[in-house]
């Protein structure tokens, strides 16, 4: 098992967002996790990712067998965790190869790796790049600065092709694009996919669904997994919208 | 009669300073030039030093800057080692070096150098006596009237400095390195005066270094006058780099004619105390000056940078961005005064001072200011202090990147903008490196840093080859 999580409870500043959520991702799997909004989709993959301003109140993350929960930031990158911004960070004066370089050499120091030369590292940005199909020259631009909605998640996946995580989460990496980013988006992640990776794809709507399939769809709703599907269900949702999943807890 | 002996600075010691040694000061002066000492003289006893309670020094306090005991000296010191302190080099950089000691041209045998295309370039002390007129047209105008405690005490005890004179049409080629030292073994009190002219149509690219040999405390009162004639360009670099037990008060008049072009860029890496009062006059239609500057401070250091813009002229453009790191205990002042005549059409001002403060300890008083009688202007100001960005912070260290790397890298980023406009490449390569030495101080761990520094054997500071003096 790849990740493991039990009755997790979280909050940010004192309000419980994740009250016992439970979710278990084998390596080689897709899932797809959807509900609607402020129901705590986004805070999941933040509290996994160790994101300090949530708040673990209860449960526990075991990631490879590991506690998270001891496990900084930084570390958790290093240990193979990815998240895909809803909303990429624009960081003006650093450049995505200095970025990247950085990234790069930090994990693989992690993994007792030497450092890539320079030739090294720019052949294994061409390599990414052509993978994750950028023709612009991103890489000489500050990181996201005065990118476009679509820029900024295809750097995104492009970020997710060089430092090749285990666990990819990507945080509603869908919207605001157009058909044919969503293509370039999607067939990124495919590209990406291994047997022993896997991938938490957080969506609204069933649309990218239909590029990535994902082996298990879970409706998250007011802070717990209430429903639990194969692809079938994403299709149902977007047929019938959220509210029987509502009623459905009523009862 | 001079003074050796430890005294701090006050009134009556300068005031018996002047009356005990005016034919000295006065040695090398013209007739005009010695009216206009006189002059300054009686303008700085009236104004006397400066306190808290007036505006223009409300947040930089210099009295215990002034209280210390100080040497000052109406003669150059003795350059036995010389060599050694020249140690400010910036490597591949072809630039003619003007060497200044304790405010002092340096080399004797060759007092003013004149080179084939008629720029003169050497001690002022030598061009009062070789070009009286040169020196009498341009001396104090830029000052003009300004009264300015600090700028009325240079004209009245100044007795060198650096003289640069670029005739009309001509573009240097090689940047001018001026570097003044600091190199005593007391304490020091100095003051030097530079001039510098660049005719219509010239062009001079200045790199202007700051720099102290060892820790003892001094005080500079530097004024520095330049001229830009008419479509004259003047890439101008203020670099300072001065121990933490220094005062340094650097004012620097920039007189611009019609559609001169000045940038500057004031890089503050070290002192004590500074206080930069960057003056800009636009006397011709047209002109436009960037001035950019970049603070790194720590400690207990302070930095007051005074910005006074003068837009007396139509269709003038100006462009301010200062930019600040405050460490520990560190104060950062910013004062940017932007002034929009009646009949100045046209012009288009900005002002923008930005700080990140790393410690709760850590201050910054900033005040962008616009004073606008005209209606067809387009001006802007802003002034932004805060942490770094916690969600960049989030960001690189979700990729991987360890806190404290990442925090050098926003910090670097924030910085660079400033380090990136520097047109001369090696300089350029040059402040790079240091500035990324200087936000290590703040991590000490070089083995580790990500920066990529591409001399690290280096140690921080401005490093001067004296085969090429």
């Amino acid at each position: 098992m790849l990740l493991s999580i039990k009755n997790l409870h979280a909050s940010v500043q004192g309000k419980e967002i994740l009250n016992g959520v439970n979710l278990e991702v084998n390596r080689g799997e897709v899932h797809a996790i959807m509900g609607p909004n402020g129901t705590g989709k986004s805070t999941l993959a933040s509290v996994i990712a160790g994101r300090e301003v949530f708040e673990m109140t209860s449960g526990e993350i075991l990631y490879k067998g590991k506690n998270l929960q001891k496990l900084s930031v930084e570390e958790r990158a290093r240990e193979g965790i990815f998240l895909g911004f809803q909303y990429p960070v624009e960081i003006p004066g650093v450049s995505i190869t200095n970025f990247m370089r950085t990234a790069v050499n930090e994990i693989r120091k992690y993994k007792g790796l030497d450092a890539l030369s320079a030739s090294e590292f720019i052949k294994m940005m061409e390599e990414k790049k052509k993978l994750v199909e950028i023709t612009s020259n991103l890489t000489n631009r500050s990181v996201n600065e005065g990118f476009s909605g679509g820029e900024k998640k295809k750097n995104e996946i492009f970020q997710m092709a060089m430092l090749e995580p285990m666990l990819a989460i990507l945080d509603e990496t869908d919207s605001g694009l157009d058909i044919d980013a969503l293509r370039i988006v999607a067939n990124g992640v495919n590209k990406l996919r291994r047997p022993d990776n896997a991938f938490v794809v957080i969506t609204h709507y069933q649309r990218l669904l239909d590029y990535i399939i994902p082996d298990y769809v879970h409706v998250l709703f007011e802070g717990k997994i209430v429903k639990s599907g194969g692809k079938e269900l994403a299709l149902e949702l977007e047929e019938r919208g959220y509210d029987w999943i509502k009623k459905e807890q009523v009862e | 009669m001079e003074t050796t002996v430890q005294q701090s600075i006050t009134l009556e010691r300068m005031v018996h300073l002047f009356e005990s040694n005016r034919q000295v000061l006065a040695s090398n002066d013209t007739a005009l030039l010695s009216e206009i000492r006189d002059k300054a003289f009686i303008l700085f006893g009236k104004l006397g030093f400066p306190d808290t309670k007036m505006e223009a020094w409300r947040h930089t306090d210099l009295k215990d800057s002034l209280e210390r005991g100080y040497d000052y000296y109406l003669h150059p010191l003795p350059e036995e080692d010389v060599q050694k302190v020249f140690r400010c080099n910036i490597p591949h950089l072809d630039t003619a070096i003007i060497g200044q000691l304790n405010g002092w041209y340096v080399s004797k045998e060759v007092p003013l150098m004149e080179l084939g295309n008629g720029i003169i370039m050497g001690s002022l002390a030598e061009a009062k006596k070789k070009y009286p007129a040169l020196v009498d047209k341009y001396y104090s105008r830029a000052t003009g009237d300004t009264a300015e405690v600090f700028t009325a005490m240079n004209t009245a005890f100044a007795q060198d400095g650096i003289f640069i004179y670029v005739p009309a049409g001509v573009k240097s080629t090689k940047p001018v390195q001026l570097i003044n030292v600091i190199h005593h073994y007391e304490n020091l009190f100095l003051q030097s005066r530079n001039l510098i002219v660049i005719g219509d149509n010239a062009s001079l690219s200045l790199v202007h270094c700051d720099d102290s040999y060892n820790q003892q405390a001094s005080f500079s009162n530097i004024v520095t006058e330049i001229f830009l004639g008419e479509n004259a360009f003047l890439d101008h670099y203020k670099l300072q780099n001065l121990n933490n037990n220094s005062t340094l008060i650097s004012t620097v008049y920039f007189q611009l004619e019609a559609a001169a072009n000045l940038e500057s860029h004031y890089l503050s890496l070290n002192g004590g105390l500074l206080r930069n009062n960057i003056r800009v006059l636009f006397n011709g239609t047209h002109g436009n000056a960037d001035i950019y500057g970049l603070y790194l401070m720590d400690r207990r250091q302070h930095i007051d940078n005074h910005v006074f813009v003068d837009h007396a002229s139509p269709d003038c453009t100006s462009n301010e961005i200062f930019k600040g790191i405050l460490d520990e205990n560190a104060h950062g002042v910013f004062n940017g005064h932007v002034l929009v005549r009646r009949n100045s059409t046209g012009t288009d001002a900005r002002q923008t001072n930005k700080n990140i403060l790393l410690t709760d300890t850590a201050r910054v008083n900033s005040k962008p200011f616009l004073e606008i009688y005209n209606d067809d202007v387009k001006c802007s100001h802003g002034s932004t202090t805060g942490q770094l960005d916690s969600e960049a912070l989030f960001y690189l260290r979700q990729r991987g990147i360890g806190e404290e790397s990442a925090r050098m890298l926003l910090m670097f980023a924030f910085a660079n903008e400033i380090v990136g406009k520097i047109a001369i490449p090696q300089l350029r390569q040059r402040i790079e490196d240091m500035v990324k030495k200087r936000l290590q101080g703040e991590l000490q761990i070089c083995e580790q840093c990500v920066l990529h520094c591409s001399t690290p054997e280096q140690p921080v500071e401005f490093k001067i080859d004296m085969s090429k003096i």
